[in-house]
This record gives C-alpha cells, sequence and structure tokens, in this order.
C-alpha cells in the first residue's frame, strides 16, 4: 500500500473501512483497458513491420530494433498502471497545482539546458542514453489543472478574470513549448477548446474557431473570388430562408468584412509569419506534386502507401513501401502508413473503428463522473487524443498538414506511450472510485 | 446543466463525422483511385528488362551479314551523383562542359532516383578508355547492351537499319509492347521481319529500396519471364555476287537486281550510291543519317524498288511481242517494213520478217505496227471507242507481267510504278480525244510507263519461266531451317501462255549473239545468254541504259535487270555489267577473257559518250 495523502474533509466515514481495505480499485472499466492494449499491441506489431528489412531479419523481440524497444517501454508502462491505479485517486486531484506547477519549471528547464536535436530543444537527457521530453507530460499535467479549476467551487465562467485565468493555464505550457521549436506538441493545447465547450463555454466559440480554421483551408486551395462570392452566395441563402435576419443585416455585412480581411490576410500569414518549414507544410497540403522529392516527399510517398494497400492490404511485413523506407518517419509519426499499405482499407477502417469506440467510451466515462473534476479531466483526455488521431492520420492521407505528433498508443516511443498511458489510466483511476466521489 | 450534458452529443458527433470522412478518404485512395498502387511499383519494383538477341542474317550460302555487336552506354543515376568534376567528366568523354551540365539536366528531369542514358553507344574502344575513370564519378556506370554490326559493309539498302522507336510509333496500339528506348527495325529487312528477328523480352523484377539499392526478387520471381532470343534469318542473297555487284556499280548510279526465276529468290540488290550499314550503328548515328539523307545522290533512295518513274524503253518490245501473240494478232513469223515515218528507228537494219529479227534488231516501227493492230482490232466503229477498248486488253497482259503492280517483295516502301490505261488518258486528253496517233510511243516502251529495276528483273524471270513468276523475295529462310513466307511459294502465271515464250527468247538469244548485247555474251563459257538493251528517255539529262538478261537460254538460272543512271545506251554500260554479274553468279570466277569489260566499266568512261 503506498503512502497515500489523507485529507480528512473529503474522507466519508461510511466508507472509510473499505477504502483502507482495498488495495485495487475494482470498477476499473475494463472495455478502455482492453481498448488501450488492443491498440498498444498492434501499434507493436506494426512498429515491426515498419522497420522490418527482408535482407536483415531481425527477431521483432531484439532491442536493436525499435520494435525491441518499444516492449521495453511497453513493460514499463504497464508497471506505471499498476502504480498509477494503487495511488489513491484523490492525489491527482489535490496534487493537480503542484504537478502542473512541477511539470512547468521542467519545461523552463529543458528550454535552457537541452541541446537542440533537430532544431528542437525538447528533450532533456537524464543519462544513460535515455531521453525525457517534457512536453509530453505536460499533456496531463495542463489537463489535471484545467480540470481542478473548473470544478472549484467559486469558478465564475463569466467573470472575465477567472476567464484569463483559464486561458493562462492553457496557455503557459504551449507558449514554452513553442519556444522549445515543438511547434506541433503546441498545437495539441488547442484541443481543450472541445472540454470547455462540454463545460458551458459559448458555442460561437468553436463555430467560430471551426469557421475561421475552414476559411484558411479554403482560401488555399480555393482562388480568392471564388470564396468571397461562396460566402456572399451562403450569407443571401441564410437570408432567404429566415427574413428576420434583415434586421441583422449591419452584423452581417460587418462578419463578411471580417472574413475577407481574413481571407487577404491569409498569404501574409502564411508568407510573413510562419517559418519557411512551416510554409511548405501548408505547401505539402495543397499539393505535394509540386515538389515531390522535396516538401512533398513525406505527404506523397505516405499516400503512395497508404494507397497501395488496396482492399485488404499486402500483408504483415509485405509492404514493399514500408520495407524498403520510401516513407520516412516509419514507426512514429507516419506508422499508419504501416497498417495503411499492409492492412489495407479493412485494415486502416478497424482502427478508426477502435480510436472511435476508444474515444466514445472516454465520453461516456467522464460523462458518468460526478465530480466536475473528472468529467472534465475525461474531456480533456478525449480531447487529447482525439486531436492527435485527426492530425496524425488526416497528415498521412493529406488531409492535414505534416505536423510531428504522434499516434496516440501507437506510435514507437516511450515518452509518447508513457505520457497517453498517464493520461488515460488516471481517468481510469478515478472512474473506478467514482461511487466513492460526492456529486458536486 | 442538463442542457450541458447534450453538448456531449455534438462532441461525440465530430468524433464520428472525423472518422467517416477519414474512412471515406481511405476508401477513395485505396480502393478507387488506382494511381498510388502504381506509384507504389514504380517506387519499389523494377522491372529489368531482358534484352533477346535479335536474329542474325545470313547470305545463301551461310555467310553471316548482320551480326550483334556489344555497345556501352554510360548510364547515371542523378542522386548517386556526389561532387561532380563536370570538366573532368568531360575530358574522359570529350564532351563539352556544357553538355555534360545539360545532359545530367535531361536525367534529372526524367527521373532522380532511377537510371537514365548519359553517353549512349560507345564503342568497345572508348569503353575501354573511360572504364578506369569512372570511379571517380560516383552515379555514373556503365550498361552493356548489343547493337548491329555488319562483316560485310554490303546490301545497306535492303538490310535496313534499327533505331531507337519513335514517339509516333509508341503511341501506334501495333507496337504495344515496346517502350520508350526499345530499338525497332526502321527500314529494310530489319522493319519488314521486325516481328521474328526481336524475339520475345524477358522481364525481371526486382524489389528496390528508396536509395535504388535492390533487395531481391518481387514475389521470389513469380512474374519474371525469360527472354527468347530471334529467328535468325537466311537471307536469299548471294553476298559475294552482291560485293561484286557493288564493286562494279560503286561511283556510279542506278541499280542491278537479280533473281532465280524459278524460286523467285533475289541474288543481288543493289542501289547505288551505298553506304556502310555500320554507320548507321555508333553513336553518330544522328549525323550521318542526315548526312546521306540530303546528299544530292540520293544515297538513301532505295532505287531498285522506288525508281518508279522511269519508263522502260526498248526491252518493253518483248512485252508488246507476248500480248500482241497472245491476242493471235501476230505469229512468229509475222514481218511488218521498217517504215521510218512511223516511227524513227533506232539504226538501219533490213526488214523484219519475223518476230525474232525484229527483237534483235530492236525496230522501232515493227512494234509501232504491232501495237496499232493490237489496240485497234475493230471490235468498235467508233476509233476512239476502238481504241479504249484495245488498250485496255493490252493493259491487262502488261499487268500479267507484275507492270504497274506491286511485286510483294519482302522490303518497305515498294512502289507499283505506271502502265497507261484509257482512264489515264480519258483524263489527260477528255473522252474520245485520244487514239493510237496520240499513244504511240508506248508501243516501243517511252510514253506513259514507268517501271521499277525489280518489275524489270522480274520480267525476265518470267521470260526465263515461259509464263509464270513467284514473287521476288530477299529472305528464303525464317528459322535456321524454315521456310519462306507463304507468298513466296506460289506460282503467278501470266495471262501469255507458255507456247508462245519461245520466239521471244529466240530473238533475245539473237540480241547477244549478233544484235547490241554482244557485251554481255557468255559464249566464252559456253552458256547462252538471252538478253536485251534498252533506252530510258531522261528529259532531265542524258538518257539511263537499261539491261535485261538470263542466263542460260534453256533451264535459267539468274535473271537481271542492270540500270545506269545517265550513261545513255544500254549496250556500252548495262550490257557489260550484267554479263559480268551473270559470269561471276554461274561460275563464281570472272575468266581471264573478259577482265577488259570489268575494267571498262571501273573506268567509268560510258558516262562520258555523248
Amino acid at each position: 500500500m503506498p503512502a497515500e495523502p489523507t485529507i480528512p474533509k473529503y474522507k466519508i466515514a461510511t466508507r472509510s473501512s473499505n477504502r483502507t481495505s482495498r488495495s485495487f480499485p475494482v470498477h476499473i472499466d475494463w472495455v478502455t483497458i482492453l481498448l488501450y492494449f488492443l491498440l498498444v499491441g498492434l501499434g507493436w506489431m506494426n512498429i515491426y513491420a515498419a522497420v522490418y528489412s527482408p535482407d536483415n531479419v531481425v527477431n521483432i523481440l531484439s532491442f536493436d530494433i525499435n520494435s525491441g524497444k518499444q516492449l521495453v517501454w511497453i513493460s514499463a508502462a504497464v508497471v506505471l498502471i499498476i502504480i498509477l491505479l494503487v495511488v489513491d485517486y484523490k492525489v491527482y486531484e489535490h496534487l493537480a497545482y503542484p504537478i502542473y506547477g512541477t511539470i512547468i519549471l521542467l519545461l523552463l528547464v529543458t528550454l535552457v539546458v537541452a541541446k537542440p536535436i533537430a532544431g528542437s530543444r525538447s528533450w532533456l537527457d537524464l543519462g544513460g542514453g535515455i531521453r525525457l521530453q517534457p512536453a509530453e507530460l505536460a499533456k496531463f499535467a495542463t489537463a489535471l489543472a484545467l480540470s481542478k479549476y473548473l470544478s472549484s467551487v467559486s469558478l465564475r465562467q463569466q467573470k472575465l478574470m477567472d476567464q484569463v485565468k483559464l486561458a493562462a493555464i492553457t496557455l503557459l505550457p504551449p507558449a514554452i513549448i513553442i519556444l522549445q521549436n515543438e511547434t506541433g506538441s503546441a498545437l495539441v493545447f488547442a484541443s481543450f477548446i472541445l472540454a470547455f465547450f462540454r463545460e458551458g463555454m459559448s458555442p460561437l466559440i468553436l463555430i467560430i474557431g471551426g469557421t475561421a480554421a475552414a476559411i484558411f483551408i479554403l482560401t488555399l486551395l480555393v482562388p480568392k473570388l471564388y470564396l468571397i462570392i461562396g460566402i456572399i452566395l451562403l450569407m443571401g441563402a441564410a437570408v432567404w430562408l429566415d427574413y428576420r435576419l434583415m434586421r441583422r443585416i449591419k452584423t452581417m455585412i460587418a462578419m463578411l468584412g471580417v472574413v475577407i480581411a481574413m481571407i487577404f490576410s491569409v498569404d501574409y500569414f502564411v508568407n510573413s509569419i510562419l517559418q519557411p518549414h512551416q510554409q511548405n507544410r501548408i505547401k505539402a497540403l495543397i499539393n505535394p506534386e509540386a515538389d515531390p522529392l522535396g516538401y512533398g516527399w513525406n505527404v506523397t510517398q505516405s499516400k503512395i502507401a497508404i494507397g497501395s494497400g488496396g482492399l485488404i492490404g499486402k500483408g504483415f511485413l509485405e509492404g514493399t513501401q514500408t520495407k524498403f523506407d520510401f516513407v520516412p518517419e516509419q514507426s512514429t509519426d507516419f506508422i499508419f502508413c504501416t497498417i495503411g499499405e499492409e492492412h489495407g482499407w479493412v485494415g486502416s477502417t478497424i482502427l478508426i473503428g477502435l480510436f472511435l469506440f476508444l474515444l466514445i467510451r472516454i465520453v461516456s466515462i467522464a460523462e458518468r463522473q460526478k465530480s466536475v473534476f473528472g468529467r472534465t479531466y475525461g474531456y480533456c483526455v478525449a480531447s487529447i487524443i482525439f486531436f492527435h488521431f485527426v492530425i496524425n492520420v488526416g497528415m498521412t492521407i493529406g488531409l492535414a498538414p505534416v505536423v510531428g505528433i504522434p499516434l496516440p498508443f501507437f506510435s514507437y516511443g516511450g515518452s509518447s506511450l508513457w505520457s497517453f498511458t498517464i493520461l488515460l489510466f488516471i481517468l481510469i483511476a478515478i472512474d473506478a472510485n467514482r461511487s466513492q466521489d460526492l456529486s458536486r | 446543466m442538463n442542457y450541458l450534458e447534450n453538448r456531449k452529443y455534438i462532441i461525440q458527433g465530430i468524433f464520428l463525422i472525423v472518422g467517416i470522412v477519414f474512412a471515406l478518404r481511405l476508401f477513395h485512395i485505396q480502393v478507387i483511385d488506382s494511381s498510388y498502387k502504381q506509384a507504389a511499383e514504380t517506387n519499389a519494383i523494377k522491372s529489368i528488362i531482358q534484352y533477346p538477341f535479335r536474329g542474325l542474317i545470313y547470305d545463301r550460302n551461310g555467310q553471316l551479314m548482320v551480326q550483334n555487336t556489344p555497345v556501352y552506354d554510360l548510364m547515371v543515376i542523378p542522386k548517386e551523383v556526389k561532387q561532380l568534376d563536370t570538366l573532368h567528366l568531360s575530358q574522359v568523354l570529350q564532351l563539352p562542359p556544357l553538355e555534360i551540365r545539360e545532359r545530367l539536366k535531361k536525367a534529372r528531369t526524367f527521373s532522380y532516383v532511377q537510371p537514365s542514358a548519359f553517353y549512349q553507344k560507345l564503342s568497345t574502344e572508348e569503353f575501354a578508355q573511360i572504364q578506369g575513370s569512372l570511379i571517380d564519378f560516383p552515379g555514373f556506370y556503365i550498361n552493356a547492351r548489343t547493337a548491329r554490326g555488319y562483316p560485310h559493309q554490303s546490301l545497306s539498302h535492303a538490310l535496313g537499319y534499327i533505331a531507337e522507336i519513335s514517339p509516333r510509333q509508341l503511341e501506334d496500339s501495333s507496337y504495344a509492347g515496346y517502350r520508350p528506348g526499345d530499338y525497332i527495325g526502321k527500314s529494310g529487312i530489319e522493319l519488314e521481319y521486325e516481328k521474328f528477328l526481336m524475339g520475345k523480352r524477358g522481364v525481371k523484377y526486382k524489389m528496390v529500396n528508396v536509395r535504388g539499392i535492390e533487395k531481391g526478387p518481387f514475389k521470389g520471381g513469380a512474374f519474371d519471364t525469360l527472354s527468347v532470343a530471334g529467328q535468325n534469318l537466311i537471307s536469299t542473297i548471294d553476298l559475294d555476287l552482291q560485293a561484286y555487284g557493288e564493286y562494279l556499280m560503286n561511283g556510279a548510279k542506278g541499280s542491278i537486281v537479280a533473281i532465280e526465276p524459278a524460286t523467285g529468290e533475289v541474288l543481288a540488290y543493289i542501289s547505288a550510291p551505298f553506304y556502310d550499314p555500320n554507320l548507321f550503328t555508333g553513336k553518330d548515328y544522328g549525323k550521318n543519317y542526315m548526312k546521306l539523307l540530303t546528299d544530292p545522290d540520293k544515297t538513301m533512295f532505295n532505287r531498285p524498288i522506288m525508281a518508279s518513274s522511269n519508263p522502260p524503253g526498248s526491252i518493253f518490245k518483248m512485252a508488246q511481242a507476248l500480248a500482241a501473240l497472245q491476242e493471235g494478232i501476230i505469229t512468229p513469223g509475222t514481218g511488218y517494213p521498217c517504215n521510218q515515218r512511223l516511227v524513227k528507228c533506232s539504226h538501219a537494219h533490213t526488214p523484219p520478217s519475223t518476230l525474232a529479227i525484229a527483237i534483235e534488231e530492236s525496230c522501232n516501227p515493227y512494234f509501232y505496227q504491232v501495237m496499232r493492230s493490237m489496240v485497234n482490232q475493230g471490235k468498235s466503229k467508233n476509233i476512239f471507242t476502238d481504241t479504249s477498248i484495245g488498250l485496255k486488253e493490252w493493259r491487262k497482259h502488261i499487268t500479267s507481267f507484275g507492270f504497274g503492280t506491286k511485286l510483294g517483295i519482302d522490303l518497305p516502301n515498294e512502289k507499283q510504278g505506271i502502265i497507261a490505261s484509257p482512264e489515264m488518258y480519258d483524263k489527260i486528253y477528255g473522252k474520245n480525244r485520244w487514239k493510237f496517233s496520240t499513244i504511240y510511243s508506248l508501243s516501243i516502251g517511252q510514253g506513259e510507263l514507268g517501271v521499277t529495276p525489280l518489275q524489270m528483273a522480274n520480267f525476265m524471270a518470267i521470260i526465263a519461266n515461259r509464263g509464270y513468276y513467284v514473287a521476288p523475295h530477299i529472305i528464303r529462310s525464317v528459322g535456321e531451317n524454315g521456310k519462306p513466307l507463304p507468298e513466296y511459294l506460289k506460282k503467278n502465271y501470266t495471262t501469255v501462255d507458255a507456247k508462245h515464250f519461245a520466239p521471244v527468247v529466240d530473238g533475245m538469244a539473237a540480241v547477244i549473239t549478233s544484235g547490241t548485247g554482244r557485251n554481255s555474251s557468255l559464249a566464252h563459257i559456253g552458256i547462252q545468254v538471252c538478253g536485251k538493251t534498252g533506252t530510258a528517255e531522261n528529259p532531265q539529262g542524258k538518257d539511263h541504259a537499261v539491261f535485261v538478261a538470263f542466263a542460260p537460254k534453256d533451264n535459267p538460272k539468274i535473271a537481271i535487270a542492270v540500270y545506269v543512271e545517265n550513261a545513255g545506251f544500254g549496250a556500252q554500260s548495262a550490257a557489260p555489267i550484267a554479263g559480268l554479274m551473270m559470269e561471276k553468279y554461274l561460275t563464281d570466277s570472272i575468266s581471264a577473257k573478259v577482265q577488259w569489260k570489268e575494267k571498262w566499266v571501273l573506268s567509268r568512261q560510258y558516262l562520258n559518250i555523248k
């Protein structure tokens, strides 16, 4: 029995005897755990397929290749899981801010001491060949801190000061991460908007955010004039459908003005604010064929690998694009290509199905929490996993820009696997003890 | 807070929509759009064509005429080129540095990772020179393949040449299976027998990684095919005779075609001026080709089958005689006066009292009168209609000798020539506006007549065979022990019965013994030759000399037509050439007695006789 901090005011007398005799939570959501191990196991096999080389066949367990190392990370993750489930679930709520603070500190330290690896100052060298990426840990820490803040009794969401504090908690880690040159990981924090939405944020922000993103992408794909004409026609149609909108004609014209201004500022944004490598990622999304050997290489090769899989794929270890290194970063960011090529549409769709199942399961876990903290944390978990899933799979099939973030549970890498394991199993731990919590 | 709980449906809905969009997008690129599969194959599967050995070509006596010789292509993989010293490479290849950069740029445009030809068709010597330096140029390597080689330099026009397939041919569905850069027969036998010579290509599929390094056979080689060598061809050409003919014609312009009458096999096929076929095999092929194509002597013009606009001259008189005999207009004993008022005769002679004498003397008025009787048989009271009927009948016989039609030789671009027809004159003069006096020059082989040298030689084969011909052909066997193509086994009978040939043959024998063809006599070796001289009028300059013959008179072994441009009267140049050729073929040597003829022919003095 690990040491657990006991905070009497939360202790419920009638349950105390139960709790002291408990060594392992009983109401564990085994479905989620099954999904977790399914994804991790499939990921491990595909990591082997990605690094498999027919003229130098190495055992899947060999520590010389990524699949062997991943098995070590997985074993460590299992230990981590046991610790997470055994530790008193209340620790996460009580220590949310200290954890958050520690991670912020770690991020800052990393920023200062880290040696740049491929332009990024995000890896903390722990010695002995072990490296840690604090940015990965920042996700669950921020999720905990946000949940804690949102669950505080005194919170008034309409109050400006509270909103500023909320924004600060959310934006501080990504700001440091951007300074570390890990823009991809920083973008993940935008996903918390889904959790805020569930907790009462005005849907307008979601709609405006979605619309802005849509207009941004469309501006890159469609000639500006057509886009403006299309938006005007759309507004006209709205007025025609609901005549009362005529009364808001001034607002609508103002909105149109903002949209047009935005359309014309996209070029400036892409060409002047984004760094060249970021510009190339945008260009690769729009038209990877323009430079298939340069910035379009990753996307082109990734699409070729997936596209050549056909309906049922080429079979395990039979993917030529995968085996012969046509797709870069195959065991990490582009792991989905291996599934696409070797297991075809059926395999890819099953994987997408598994992720959807997991996400919806997490949402329902979140909804059955009696505490705001638990529920918000659940939504944060779903948001982060969802964001990774959308961007990672989207970039391999040319629907999202190439952002170097891993596919949860699937991609090779200890930091990533552990951070998602911690993220998910804190939720499972909270959920397993939900009946002990008071509804607030 | 209940209304907020409903937001879980919106959030789950967003998850679902994204999942569905992904599944649909994946369905599109994986199942519907097949271009990714092809791209993956191009990426990772390298098909290596196994080029079959192209068929060889032998002459009728088993001498090798066309072989395969090794050439070397300098290949480049742009991705592997490291720190290229352009100047050094330019010295090694003896190419200007600018050219090196151009070629490298071209290769890069083709593919960054796949090899392309940087410098083609290096000879063995050139290869040996650059081989040592190659180590200094990573990304460059040598690819050996075979090109055509010609040990004997003869028969250029008939052999033809091979070259890279043209973009237009690549689009043509009948060339399916060829790829850019493949070599294909472009003319002559190489073109006509392409499908036999090329053999069957094999393909090996190899897997390569992103750096183009081979990673073993694709699917264990299950899709690999072996190449099958092309079939060898045995030609009808007698290479020694061919070379001798080229020796005789070297410096002159014209044609020699010799045929074995019984089989239609072409023994010699000379188009002068000729060229060394090896000119078309090296890396200077393009330059050499353009030079020959534009030279004033029209070297590339395949005269034996394409020189079709010149009238045959007096040799046509045998055709007139045969048609008239078949029509019953004349008998072997028919005589006509040598009436110079009708048409001028070439020389003074006693009036021909028989057909044979008329042929021997090449009497123009005689054949004027023969043809007049033939076309004006009084079948219609209208003289114009009567002439038209008669000319049509005449034409039927003439074309049965292979004139005015393609004989079907196994070489591309054969021309059919021209034989006058009533329709042609109706067009020129108008219907009922022409009669025999308008067209009489046909009777002596002039006027609206165009005959190729091949048709002349074939005509001799017909007379030698007494009434039929086998379409002339230049390949007697496809494969080592094969047969000629089936169309070259069929006898084509003329409209003239065999019995009518004897007086014509007698007349032609007399041409040699006592007429204009004495220069081709083989009496010194005891062989009786039948022949006829001719002069084809040439409006552009000096007349062309014609001589046709066959020998021996009985059981003939060779029929020949010699056509020398701007050489005037046939007796002076064409006849001795034909005599020498026949002697060479029949006895394999030239007897000392007639060496003077060879000297005379080679002196080309006949070109200066006015």
